[in-house]
């Protein structure tokens, strides 16, 4: 197990590595760069601006440069937030991203996995219909489609809750994002838990299970919810790195200071270091969180060993 | 699943009929002037601060809060008008290149410490250093040297401003400037606490609890993507005068969520209004919706550098006069944008605009004259105009651009390309003048003609259209050297002639504000500039 999880970090540093080289070098072939905007600088300040930030050393070396800093944990200074470095606007925006996103795929695993074991269980009746029209609808209405609809009933017409803003992570400003980011979730995961939960119900040990005569609670939750999660946990790994960094949509649309809107902005102001810090961070996350995964794996089913 | 639909659907038209009205008592109470208990006011910024450093400030969000967080010598009143800010009083010799200031006996820092002239000195040397990394710095530019310092060719102590005692601040200008002091309402100019600044790192000085101001706020919160929060400066020398106490500038980047969050009552103020909402706010809640002359041209560039351009004024002018523009603003932008005939807006003070000739002529005398120009400029229906015409990604240039290549091909029978990229990508197009005709627009740094006039100069990096004419060139001299105001808006304006006659941009609208204000936020007023400050503001009871 130490030798598997040690192989696994060892594994992913030239991922890594391939990623960082990526996204630096494409970045950098998109025209404009950080410095231009409608009035154009004087010549003299963009040479001072390109060789402060050292934009006037060839290429190879500002990427000797970055994977110095990274190594060191620097994601150096940002372009557009001038008075914070890259990594100073990850701390800050990550916990929130962090307690949304987490907060969301809570909502959502719960929710979900008990509406899909439950329209499994009454499968092709109306309570599995009705459970799997709503997923649908949720899958296929978009978060900004969703965001604008919650704001305008819960905050415009009822006000009861915040149209907007964070307000330092409190409840009431928490729910309407949550929902948004949740909504399409829970609808995947039901669907995800309906589908293996049918399988794992028609399988051999279930029916000796009830060939024993235990009761449906006791075979569901103790025999086959185990074996149906198996899908759900695989969706798990991406879906959580994609939530918890940060969804561009909700946090524009309700204003949450999280680093999923670093990516979008820092790309089109061509805040170089910015929207690499958020790549290189995503990428360690998607890698961690597989890995938790495959561990998750190995304890739901004891077909797979590591070793 | 039908009961949900039917819920559903219920909820959706009750939430899109409902009015965003809610009872509201009579604003300010019996007397209409009566304030609210809490004195706190949620404004929309569009998008975060760059950096609240005053001397490296470029953008529109970060210039509104420097107005709440500092001072400088001038101040503008909520009108447009300039008043005195620290400076109480000053005199300008009679060639209009010295100005001397008296500064108030009584402006504070935010920690209790005098403002003097010596920390004017700083601040401006500061700003034009070219170690500041500052992008406006050329807001000083007529002060004496600045340009040099600015450029690495002299040290920053050469800079013409010197503080003859700690409240007499003495400026020498290059040439006489009339709108000199209009400048020294921007936040290049601004002083800022040099004993604090240089105790700190320098890294993470604009912070709270580090920053030192001297405005009528100070930095109490900064929390990236979310607002900043200004709280009142005890220390201000006008402090009593200051209602609101407390300030949110929030980070507004998508407009219709700023809108719902106005809707909601939770911004007090939008920092725009999404065009495509107009119609129903007009019909739904015309009375928080105020719309003003903003200074910018909106403009369509042509590239006179390479044909079909180049040395080429009767098609330059031809496309020109085949732009119906009133369908444009009545149309399209439909905000009560005015169509442009001239480059500088007509409210641009000391200043009386030029229009083209035709200006006064009736749409189809000027299509008659557009095609004349067309055949004299070689062109005919058998041999037709082909042109590429580049705007940035957006919906409003899309239609504008879709509307004039319409106009083109029905009045001339121009074959237009229509051609859109992301703004960086546009930016990087337009600077390398890989372009034929680009939509672009101005807005006015100060307000004075210049800031349009200087962009057609042929030595400015602004000049995009590649135009460069001696006569013009010439005018924009004289108007530099000239100290009387009414000469001088003579020399900008027969410069504007020769623009307008040579027509290396094609004008299209002035550009117009469009705010919404909450009823009980009083004392806002609209300006040309677009610039108030929360201190003349106040919430009335509600």
């Amino acid at each position: 197990m130490l030798r598997y999880s040690l192989r696994r970090l060892l594994g992913a540093i030239p991922t890594l590595l391939v990623l960082i080289a990526l996204a630096f070098f494409m970045m950098r072939a998109a025209p404009g760069g950080p410095f231009d905007q409608e009035r154009s600088l004087p010549a003299d300040i963009e040479a001072n601006l390109r060789a402060a930030y050292h934009l006037d050393e060839p290429l190879y070396m500002q990427f000797g440069r970055y994977l110095g800093g990274v190594i060191r944990g620097d994601f150096g200074p940002s372009f557009q937030y001038r008075d914070f470095t890259v990594t100073e606007l990850i701390a800050t925006g990550f916990p929130v991203s962090m307690r949304l996103g987490g907060s969301a795929i809570l909502l959502a695993l719960i929710i979900g996995v008990t509406a899909g074991s439950i329209a499994a269980l009454r499968q092709n009746r109306l309570t599995d219909h009705a459970v799997m029209t709503v997923s649908m609808t949720g899958i296929s209405i978009p978060n900004f489609v969703m965001a604008p609809i919650l704001i305008l009933v819960f905050a415009i017409y009822f006000r009861w809750l915040p149209a907007g803003g964070w307000g330092g992570g409190q409840l009431r400003n928490m729910v309407l994002p949550v929902i948004a980011l949740a909504l399409p979730q829970i609808a995947y995961i039901s669907r995800l838990t309906r589908g293996s939960m049918i399988e794992v119900l028609r399988s051999n040990f279930i029916r000796t299970a009830k060939a024993q005569g235990l009761s449906t609670q006791t075979i569901v939750l103790k025999h086959a919810l185990k074996p149906a999660l198996l899908p759900v946990v695989s969706y798990l790994g991406p879906a959580t790195a994609a939530v918890i960094t940060g969804s561009v949509v909700i946090e524009q649309i309700f204003g949450v200071p999280g680093i999923g809107r670093f990516f979008v902005q820092g790309a089109l102001n061509r805040d170089y270091t910015l929207v690499m810090g958020v790549v290189v961070f995503y990428g360690m996350l998607i890698i961690a969180f597989n890995f938790l995964v495959d561990l998750a794996y190995a304890w739901l089913d004891p077909k797979v060993k590591y070793s | 699943m039908t009961r949900l639909t039917v819920m559903f659907a219920a909820l959706l038209t009750l939430a899109a009929c409902s009015g965003d009205y809610q009872a509201l008592g009579p604003i300010g109470g019996e007397s209409g002037t009566e304030l609210a208990e809490r004195q706190v006011i949620h404004i929309g910024n569009g998008a975060d601060p760059q950096t609240l450093d005053p001397h490296r400030a470029q953008g529109v969000p970060e210039s509104n809060i420097g107005r709440d967080l500092f001072e400088g010598l001038i101040a503008e009143a909520p009108n447009g008008d300039l008043i005195p800010g620290v400076a109480e009083s000053w005199e300008v010799s009679e060639d209009g290149k010295i100005y001397t200031f008296k500064l108030r006996e009584n402006a504070r820092w935010s920690n209790g410490d005098p403002v003097t002239a010596g920390d004017f000195v700083f601040g401006m040397r500061r700003s034009v250093d070219p170690a500041t990394l500052s992008v406006y710095s050329f807001i000083l530019a007529p002060i004496e040297n600045a340009e040099a310092i600015t450029a690495g060719r002299m040290p920053p102590d050469t800079l013409g401003v010197t503080a003859i005692d700690d409240r007499t601040l003495e400026i020498r200008l290059a040439n006489p400037t009339p709108y000199f002091l209009g400048l020294l309402t921007h936040s290049a100019s601004y002083a800022v606490h040099q004993a604090s600044l240089q105790a700190s790192s320098g890294e993470d000085y604009w912070r709270p609890g580090k920053l030192v101001s001297n405005g009528a706020y100070q930095l109490d919160q900064f929390v990236v993507q979310s607002h900043v929060k200004l709280v009142k400066n005890p220390h201000y020398w006008n402090a009593d005068a200051v209602t609101i106490d407390e300030v949110y500038w929030h980070a507004t980047e998508d407009i219709n969520a700023e809108l719902k969050r106005f809707r909601a009552g939770e911004l007090d103020m939008t920092n725009v209004v999404p065009k495509a909402q107009l119609p129903w706010i007009r019909e739904n809640m015309p009375d928080r919706l105020l719309i003003a002359p903003y200074l910018g041209s909106y403009y369509y560039g042509l590239n006179v550098t390479k044909p079909p351009f180049k040395d080429n004024v009767a098609l330059r002018r031809a496309l020109a006069l085949a732009i119906d523009r009133d369908i444009i603003t009545k149309q399209i932008t439909a905000a009560g944008e005015i169509p442009a005939y001239g480059w500088i807006p007509p409210q641009t003070a000391n200043y009386k605009g030029a229009e083209m000739p035709e200006a006064a002529w009736t749409q189809e005398e000027r299509e008659a004259e557009a095609k004349r120009l067309y055949q004299q400029a070689g062109y005919s229906a058998e041999n037709p105009l082909r042109i590429e015409l580049l705007y940035n990604t957006q919906d409003d240039h899309r239609r504008i651009a879709v509307a004039v290549a319409a106009m083109w091909r029905q009045v001339l029978g121009v074959e237009t390309t229509i051609v859109n990229q992301e703004w960086k990508v546009y930016l990087d197009t337009r600077n390398q003048k890989r372009t034929q005709v680009y939509r672009a627009g101005w807005i006015g740094d100060y307000n004075d003609a210049y800031t349009f006039a200087e962009i057609q100069h042929s030595q400015s990096e602004l000049n995009n259209t590649g135009y460069a004419d001696p006569e013009y060139d010439r005018l924009l001299a004289l108007a530099a050297a000239e100290t009387d105001l009414d000469k001088r808006a003579e020399y900008l304006h027969q410069a504007e002639r020769v623009l307008l006659d040579d027509m290396p941009l094609i004008p299209i609208y002035f550009y117009v504000t469009t705010r919404m204000v909450q009823p009980w936020v009083a004392g806002y007023e609209a300006n040309i500039m677009d610039h108030f400050r929360t201190q003349d503001l106040k919430i009335l009871k509600h």
